[in-house]
């Protein structure tokens, strides 16, 4: 990388489960790379040198699941936008969907992408679609995205509908070790749902949108990844039912990988309120059991990544009639600080926090990084466990401004993140 | 209501925000209005110099003409725009249109509008009073608290009734308010219908789910039908109309299960034979078009107490 001059990151506690570490030591980072043996007497000359002391110094955060709307409606987020968003939020990586207009199904909309990428803080890995326009008919040219650069496909943002599409996508998909990402929704349960189904939706009259409505196409494809022997990753699951059909489907042996979003581990349907469009997403807000199954399968392993579904949109898209508003909400800015709630309540542990947020991603994905390791690229998170922080508006780095947690007060920020050994954010 | 209630409402949204004390002041208003609609001239000055606007994004009659009604008889204008003749057709978001509404300086809206919450939505942008004359399958106050206002009328008290609803309580704004309004009321709501017309979380919301009609009607004090929404099933609820009125309808034989005095309701319009057989609907027992009458009157009501008009 150009412009990188060698960083010294000092006394910070390394967090790094890959390699089994977790203790206080120094990292150099020069060329681009992580060097672990650090020797201070041969200390480069114009070496920065941080002091991290009471800092969590962690392999660069990866976000699975962004949505970047570039091309094609930019006025919501571009890749340099959401890129911004992303560093301020403390990844130095991201995998953006393909559901973009056009849909990136092809290898020139994958290579549009990467060349957009170049001016972005952070790296953008593209998603490929599954079908040609997801339109779930024919199979997108997985070969040729492959070769462009896409680390997984998905429809995400609609489901496959046929299960021999889905069949099919999960044995081409194994030619090119391409994870097959998986939105699970059962259109015919949920498509006059603005929200989740109970009382809350019978009250406001809104069309309700049951667990089932994914629980069953999880099930769908769970036994699908069973059949065809090829790996199967399950986005934004929300349900209990969702979570234990994972944890049964991966003690059978079955090649599936899960994530969750922070919303789904923080907040209840109850955050609609009187009809809160910055509180409508697919799937939707649910139930206080449902969080407490998801962040159970957070802890034991059933969930294998913390993913943002970062879903940038404008006013126009959410400042009206809540049956007609648009689904979802950006999340890169709120997603490290809402998972270091988890952390704070000993939820999980720090180490865990990697996990799911950087070494199971990266290995999900096959994209470097998810590790410290000597001679590995230098993206680095480094975390500040105390510092607080209020999320207001002004603050907003993404385009969009559709967050229920704006206002919200936080404990625990990126406050540096080096992607490639180059500093991209310091607060 | 004597000492210190004071009614302090400037929206009608929904029959949830209001207290017992509020809609027994609703009651006792509307009673004390409804005189003036039996006047040979049939208009009071009260609202003078008021302006009122009926916008109106979905088909409606009976409640459009009401609200009309009720707001001449106190000498507001009004001015209605109705979804086919707005800007609503033109692609103007439901924000722009109130913006828009609001430079005029309207003293109140009344909003009719197919999704859930447009009211609330309307609420934020704009000064005026709004009053929600049926939003999607959320809320219709206004019919509630006519169906109270018969029901009281006639029965001289509402708690302790027992009421049956009958029919596609999930499509069912009028259900909705009538179950929160009518429990609130001390009245005890008892449902039925098909079981892909009742949603969850009628419980919790004080409604006893029946399987059959029969059960439900039973020794009731008021049985009420509701219209099966054609226009409002996006997916087959039912396998036919005709397995409907047999099943679930109200004939006069699950009439006659209920009350020997029970009243018979009905928020209109009627399919006649469909959920409520022409000789039920048409019999001694029916208060249909008393709940017609009724309603000018509680919509004079809540105009006059939503722009505090002085006597």
């Amino acid at each position: 990388m150009r412009g990188t001059h060698p960083i010294l990151l000092e006394n910070g506690r390394v967090i790094d489960p890959a390699r089994g570490v977790d203790q206080v030591s120094s990292l150099l980072l020069r060329d681009g790379v992580c060097r672990l043996a650090v020797d201070y007497a041969r200390l480069p000359a114009e070496v920065e040198r941080i002091d991290l002391s009471g800092k969590w110094v962690m392999p660069g955060l990866i976000d699975m699941h962004v949505h970047l709307r570039e091309p094609g409606e930019e006025y919501k987020e571009t890749i340099v936008s959401g890129a911004q968003a992303a560093a301020a939020g403390g990844f130095t990586a991201v995998a953006c969907m393909p559901n973009t207009k056009p849909v990136l199904d092809s290898e020139a909309g994958i290579a549009l992408v990467v060349d957009r990428a170049r001016e972005a803080l952070v790296r953008v890995y593209p998603v490929g679609a599954i079908s040609k326009a997801s339109q779930g008919e024919q199979l997108a040219e997985f070969g040729e995205m492959r070769r462009a650069g896409a680390v997984a496909v998905s429809d995400d943002g609609r489901p496959v509908v046929s299960s021999q599409m889905m069949r099919r996508a999960l044995e081409y998909a194994g030619n090119f070790d391409l994870p097959v990402i998986s939105h699970c929704e059962e259109l015919s349960l949920s498509q006059h749902g603005a929200m989740n189904e109970g009382e809350l939706s019978t009250r406001l009259g809104l069309g309700g949108i049951p667990n089932a409505a994914e629980s069953v196409m999880v099930y769908r494809d769970l036994a699908l990844a069973a059949l065809t022997g090829h790996r199967l990753h399950l986005a934004h699951i929300s349900a209990r039912e969702s979570v234990a059909l994972i944890r049964w489907a991966k003690a059978q042996g079955w090649p599936v990988t899960a994530e969750t979003a922070p919303h789904y581990f923080t907040l209840t349907e109850e955050a609609v309120g009187r009809y809160d469009t910055r509180a409508k997403m697919n799937p939707p807000l649910r139930l206080q059991a449902d969080v407490d199954a998801v962040i159970e399968g957070l802890k034991d392993g059933t969930i294998d990544a913390i993913a943002s579904d970062h879903a940038p949109h404008s006013e126009l898209e959410k400042e009206v009639e809540f049956d007609r508003a648009a689904n979802g909400i950006i999340g890169l800015e709120t997603s490290l600080p809402l998972a270091l709630r988890l952390v704070r309540d000993g939820a999980i542990d720090p180490a865990r926090l990697v996990e799911l947020m950087s070494a199971n991603p990266a290995r999900i994905l096959g994209v470097p990084g998810g590790t410290l390791a000597e001679g590995g690229p230098a993206d680095v998170t480094v975390i500040d466990p105390e510092r607080e922080f209020v999320y207001g508006i002004t603050d907003v780095a993404s385009k969009g401004r559709n967050s229920p947690f704006l206002d919200w007060r936080f404990t625990g920020q990126a406050v540096l993140v080096i992607v490639g050994g180059r500093v991209v954010l310091r607060r | 209501m004597q000492g210190e209630y004071r009614f302090a409402h400037r929206h009608i949204i929904s029959i949830d925000d209001l207290s017992v004390s509020d809609i027994n002041h609703i009651l006792q208003t509307a009673d004390s209005l409804k005189e003036i609609s039996t006047r040979a001239i049939k208009k009071v000055p009260t609202l003078r110099g008021k302006t009122i606007v009926n916008l109106f994004f979905e088909p409606s009659t009976r409640t459009r003409l009401s609200f009309e009604i009720a707001a001449k008889r106190m000498s507001a204008d009004t001015y209605s725009i109705s979804a086919t003749t707005s800007s609503a057709v033109k692609g103007e978001s439901l924000i722009d249109t109130a913006r828009n509404l609001q430079a005029m300086g309207p003293d109140a809206i009344i909003i009719r509008h197919a999704s859930s919450g447009a009211p609330n939505l309307l609420k934020n942008h704009v000064q005026a009073s709004i009053i929600n004359a049926g939003d999607g399958t959320h809320q219709h106050p206004s019919q509630a608290l006519l169906d109270l206002m018969t029901v009281k009328e006639r029965k001289g008290r509402l708690e302790g009734l027992k009421v049956a609803i009958v029919g596609d309580i999930t499509h069912s704004r009028v259900a909705h308010s009538d179950i929160i309004g009518f429990t609130k009321m001390g009245a005890r709501v008892h449902v039925c219908g098909p079981n892909t017309m009742l949603p969850p979380g009628l419980e919790a919301m004080g409604a006893v789910r029946h399987r059959r009609v029969a059960s439900a009607v039973r020794d009731a004090d008021v049985v009420m039908a509701l219209r099966i929404q054609k226009e409002r099933q996006r997916d087959p609820l039912i396998p036919s109309l005709r397995e409907y009125a047999t099943i679930f309808g109200i004939n006069r034989e699950v009439a006659a299960l209920a009350r020997p005095d029970a009243l018979i309701m009905h928020p209109g319009p009627i399919n006649r034979g469909v959920e409520m057989s022409p000789e039920v609907a048409d019999g001694g027992q029916s208060v249909i078009l008393e709940q017609v009458t009724n309603g000018v009157a509680i919509r004079m009501a809540l105009l006059y107490l939503v722009l505090g008009g002085s006597d």
